[in-house]
């Protein structure tokens, strides 16, 4: 596992149903690139998050593919829809397969 | 067709100014048209449709902000067409999506062209393009 990964999510606690509420996300990951040297001249290994997703009550909200050419620390923005009270899933996939997940609940008054 | 001696100078000249132009071209455009033929299975592409906003300077390489749009698409390829690796990363949209809308950060290794290319939910393709100026590169040398 990399070192210090920490997903952090910003969604709003409360929405009306349908509303189009706005989603954060960062995790923190070096998701080094493959192209950088070290000291020595030594290429440094690929290793980054190639894939997130985020589910809501096990339906699908957007899934990115993710490229080297993706900043240290992913940051994604986007806007999602709530039918109902329910929890955000939020999933990342790391190159050396780990997988961390992050869940927000949200309340539709 | 003929090649007059005219016609070859021309062409030298032309090749001249692309090799004599000062920032380096790490892609191939070979690559760039793959991955472009990879999404869109050789589809023609309209340009109505998509907004890719991002900054036309960017101080620093290694973290752009971009944001695409698309409304109606199914997903979004953005692609760094001057970077080692041209692709940058695909948006998928599921049924909860409320906007075809993304916002993220991307590294860029210099001066070059971001392409955005929505795959339409009937198929179609549309694609929009903007030149990003780098002052530093974003991949380590």
């Amino acid at each position: 596992m990399a070192d210090g990964v920490k997903p952090r999510v910003r969604v709003p606690k409360e929405a009306s149903a349908g509303e189009a509420i706005q989603i954060k996300t960062l995790i923190s990951h070096p998701m080094e690139s493959g192209q950088r040297k070290d000291d020595d001249g030594n290429t440094i290994p690929r290793s980054i998050i190639n894939r997130f997703t985020v589910e809501f009550e096990g339906e699908n909200v957007i899934d990115v593919m993710l490229e080297p050419a993706i900043s240290t620390n992913p940051y994604f923005e986007f806007e999602a829809t709530v039918p109902t009270s329910g929890t955000f899933v939020f999933t990342w996939y790391d190159d050396d397969g780990d997988v961390y997940t992050e869940e927000k609940a949200i309340t539709v008054a | 067709m003929q090649i007059t001696r005219r016609d070859a100078l021309t062409l030298g000249a032309g090749a001249l100014t692309l090799a004599a132009l000062p920032m380096p071209v790490f892609a191939a455009t070979a690559d760039v048209d793959a991955a472009i033929a990879e999404f869109t299975g050789g589809a023609e592409m309209g340009a109505d449709g998509i907004i890719l906003t991002a900054p036309e300077i960017a101080e620093n390489g290694n973290t752009v902000p971009i944001e695409v749009s698309a409304p109606g698409a199914a997903a979004i390829m953005v692609l760094a067409t001057g970077n080692p690796t041209p692709k940058v990363g695909t948006i998928n949209f599921g049924p909860l999506a409320a906007a075809q809308f993304a916002s993220t950060r991307i590294r860029l290794a210099g001066t070059q062209d971001v392409m955005a290319i929505a795959r339409m939910q009937d198929g179609s393709f549309v694609q929009a393009s903007a030149e990003v100026k780098v002052t530093i590169g974003g991949c380590g040398g």
